[in-house]
């Protein structure tokens, strides 16, 4: 009875303890999404308080929108490469930095000075998307004072004359996003993996020696296994960040909002935000935020089913 | 849900009624029942918001537009080419005069700050809404936010009683404040559109600034032996660009172009031979490689500074260019304003310009003090404040002989003031870029592609004529035609 009791009020106390953040959280959060669902069924201009109900014209105008849809592929694709590309760069030098390393202690060792390596690695990170898109504003300048251009014309490689116009190259651009965006992730998940192995008990590695393991086995036999949650949890991160890509890709490249040229850069956020601001077709817009929702919570869901594993312990 | 009602004229005819709708939403599930509260919600806020706004002064001849002494005046204004100093010199001014106290908002990001303080409905009182971020006119129009501003236009002048402040003005400025058939933004800034070169470097080569587009061509060629670029443009902003191929087809078709396309014409761009000589004249650069290397991927200052540096000789942009690269410019440059080159046959002289209001000022219909709005424009437009505008801003206004002749212009500017008495009543002046955003973005994305050739002048062509095609389904189309 006592027992009932007690356990009641605990439930009573935990729900008073949960009550202010959930309401926070049902006001900042569920309400707005909720917001952005009714108004993605009229033409609100987004910068008057009237509007009329148009029902789902808005989501049938989205699938004619060649635009939009340009834009839903160019996330698809890095939707496949950011996270692969940088998990995999972010793996190779975390196993290096934490076993690469030859000799006494029989392989468990990283390379040398692996812990200045880690904070050199881990620098990018530190850097603010807004200055990221300065910095590598510089390097792909279309003319040579360009850093790619200046050397590639020093080397000879191109001609001063015609320079590569790197942004606004409609076969690069996309590219050239997709280096910024792994260049500034690969530290941070370095270090994650790097976490994740020291935490990997030295016997386990010892014993794989022992039985003859090389360097490669021991890595997709012990090391990989043991850091699947890690691996995981940044495909999923990652995997929401290729689906944004709204500050680099409309402030590196050209139009309103970015996305040029001709749209070859095009993300779901700029045009999104064209559409909000600039063409004042809010309504449009929120559909378009409706589903972007939608695509990334289906994405996230399949991600983590896709690598669920059994979980080791040790 | 009585405003979106009142509203129902924007939708169109063959739209379903609102028990469909509802059945409809119903079926799809949940949203009804929330969507509705929160527009009601947003209607009946914004209905409040109207009737605070009457002003219980008396309206007087020296007091137009009932101004109460005391209160509070909310200025935002753009920081963009011209600075700000200007807007705190005329709220000091004002805050004399009618005893109000000024709060002053200076940013580039108009839309990211005052969106939200549109749809909450407490906007500011004065708005200088310009700049990349700008809140398009055309939308704000279409939400019915902009207050009439005819009743400024019908005030006395300050500085002459006896006249109208509208017989004071530059003409083109009503007409380019006129949105949907209503004057609505007070476009302040009298603005010339065409290239720009170096006095300096022309000397030095001996080239005489070109009249005509194969004058135009060959001192390009001249350039490019030289080692520099003929034409620069602000590739990452293809807007300055298609100010040289749309001021070609007005000068070569004559005003009747120009109309053609605000008008949306069907024949505005397709089966038009002129748009089609001045597009193909602009990628006759691109093919005989004269423009200046890299520019397509630049910004506006990079490659301004690139064309300050001696890089390129001419670049395309408006009056403001002066100011906007007023450090980058080598003291000796001596800036020169340069009407478009002719093609042959043209229906306009040399002399004619893209000549304008720019720089839009406007009061909110639901501004809190809108009667101090109205006034703040009407002091705008005197004498006293015109010449604190030009001595900070370094430019022109639209009041007629606005500044006192003891300021002393830029080379620049003076030249553009030369260029703008040689032209006299021959200038002209787009406006579908206001009325049709997209239309606009349009056009600049096929001119992009031209620049960087990947797409031929016939190409061009038929993406623009698309483009105006498109516009014809805007809703205000029908208001926005000029004769």
């Amino acid at each position: 009875m006592s027992h009932v009791a007690n356990s009641k009020g605990r439930g009573g106390f935990i729900a008073g303890f949960l009550i202010l953040p959930l309401a926070l959280y049902l006001t900042f959060v569920i309400w707005p999404y909720i917001q952005t669902f009714g108004y993605s069924f009229t033409n609100w201009t987004g910068q008057s308080p009237t509007f009329d109900f148009v029902g789902l014209d808005n989501y049938s105008a989205l699938m004619k929108d060649e635009v939009f849809r340009g834009a839903l592929l160019h996330n698809l694709l890095l939707l496949v490469f950011v996270p692969t590309i940088t998990i995999l760069i972010a793996l190779f030098f975390a196993f290096m930095l934490n076993a690469g390393g030859r000799g006494g202690a029989g392989g468990v060792q990283g390379v040398a000075g692996s812990a200045l390596y880690k904070v050199i690695y881990f620098f990018p990170q530190v850097l603010s998307l807004a200055i990221l898109a300065v910095l590598f504003g510089a390097v792909y300048r279309s003319d040579e004072g360009g850093l790619l251009n200046g050397f590639l014309t020093k080397l000879g490689l191109v001609d001063p004359a015609h320079p590569i116009e790197w942004l606004n190259e409609p076969n690069f651009v996309l590219w050239c996003l997709l280096l910024v965006v792994v260049w500034h992730g690969v530290g941070f998940y370095l270090v994650l993996f790097s976490a994740a192995m020291q935490s990997i008990p030295k016997d386990i590695y010892e014993a794989a020696l022992l039985d003859g393991a090389k360097r490669a086995q021991t890595f997709f036999k012990v090391t990989l296994p043991l850091l699947w949650d890690s691996v995981q949890t940044s495909a999923v991160y990652l995997g929401i960040a290729a689906m944004d890509m709204f500050v680099l890709v409309s402030t590196m490249t050209s139009g309103q909002f970015g996305g040029g040229p001709d749209h070859h850069s095009e993300v779901m956020a700029t045009v999104l935000m064209r559409n909000f601001l600039y063409f004042g077709k809010a309504g449009y817009a929120c559909a378009m935020g409706v589903v972007m929702l939608v695509l990334t919570l289906i994405l996230s869901a399949i991600t983590l089913r896709a690598t669920r594993r059994e979980h080791v312990e040790f | 849900m009585g405003s979106t009602s009142a509203h129902g004229e924007n939708s169109n005819g063959e739209g379903f009624g609102r028990r469909d709708l509802i059945k409809r939403s119903a079926a799809l599930g949940l949203i009804v029942v929330p969507t509705m509260s929160f527009l009601s919600a947003c209607a009946s806020g914004s209905d409040e918001t109207t009737k605070g706004n009457e002003s219980k002064v008396a309206v007087t001849k020296e007091n137009p537009f009932g101004v109460a002494k005391g209160g509070k005046l909310d200025v935002v204004v753009f920081k963009g080419g011209y600075g700000d100093d200007y807007a705190k010199a005329w709220e000091a001014a004002f805050d004399k005069k009618w005893g109000t106290t000024s709060s002053h908002l200076s940013t580039q990001e108009i839309t990211s700050k005052l969106q939200p303080r549109f749809n909450g409905g407490n906007p500011p009182d004065v708005v200088d809404d310009s700049g990349a971020q700008q809140i398009k006119l055309d939308v704000l129009a279409k939400g019915n936010q902009l207050a009439d501003l005819t009743v400024v236009l019908d005030a006395p002048s300050l500085d002459d009683p006896a006249k109208k402040v509208r017989d004071t003005l530059m003409p083109g400025t009503i007409e380019g404040g006129m949105i949907g058939g209503k004057f609505v933004a007070l476009q302040y800034v009298y603005t010339v559109w065409g290239l720009w070169y170096s006095g300096k470097l022309f000397k030095e080569k001996g080239w005489t600034a070109p009249k005509t587009w194969p004058e135009f061509m060959d001192i390009c060629q001249k350039a490019k032996a030289a080692g520099i670029g003929g034409l620069a443009h602000q590739g990452k902003y293809p807007y300055y660009i298609n100010v040289a191929i749309m001021d070609l087809i007005a000068k070569k078709g004559g005003l009747d172009a120009m109309k053609a396309i605000d008008n949306l014409e069907p024949n505005a761009f397709a089966n038009n031979p002129v748009a089609l000589e001045a597009v193909e004249a602009i990628y006759e650069i691109v093919e005989k490689d004269l423009l200046m290397a890299g520019t397509n991927g630049l910004t506006h200052t990079e490659s301004q500074t690139q064309w300050n540096q001696g890089k390129a000789a001419f670049i395309t942009s408006g009056s403001w260019l002066e100011n906007e690269q007023l450090k980058q410019t080598p003291d000796d440059f001596d800036m020169q304003f340069l009407p478009m080159p002719v093609l042959p046959g043209s229906k306009l002289p040399f002399e004619a310009i893209r000549a304008g209001a720019g720089e839009p000022f406007i009061v909110p219909e639901k501004a809190a003090n809108k009667a101090g709005g109205l006034e703040f424009l009407r002091s705008m437009l005197s004498r006293e404040w015109s010449t604190l505008f030009a001595q900070q801003a370094n430019s022109l206004t639209v009041l007629k002989d606005g500044v006192d002749p003891a300021v002393k212009l830029r080379p620049g500017t003076q030249s553009a003031v030369a260029a703008l008495k040689a032209a006299g009543d021959n200038t002209f002046n787009y406006r579908y870029g206001d009325w049709y955003s997209e239309m606009g973005t349009e056009l600049e994305n096929a001119s992009n592609e031209l620049m960087a050739k990947r797409i031929q002048p016939k190409e061009w062509i038929k993406r623009a004529q698309a483009a105006v095609d498109k516009a014809t389904k805007d809703p205000n189309a029908k208001n926005n035609k000029r004769s």
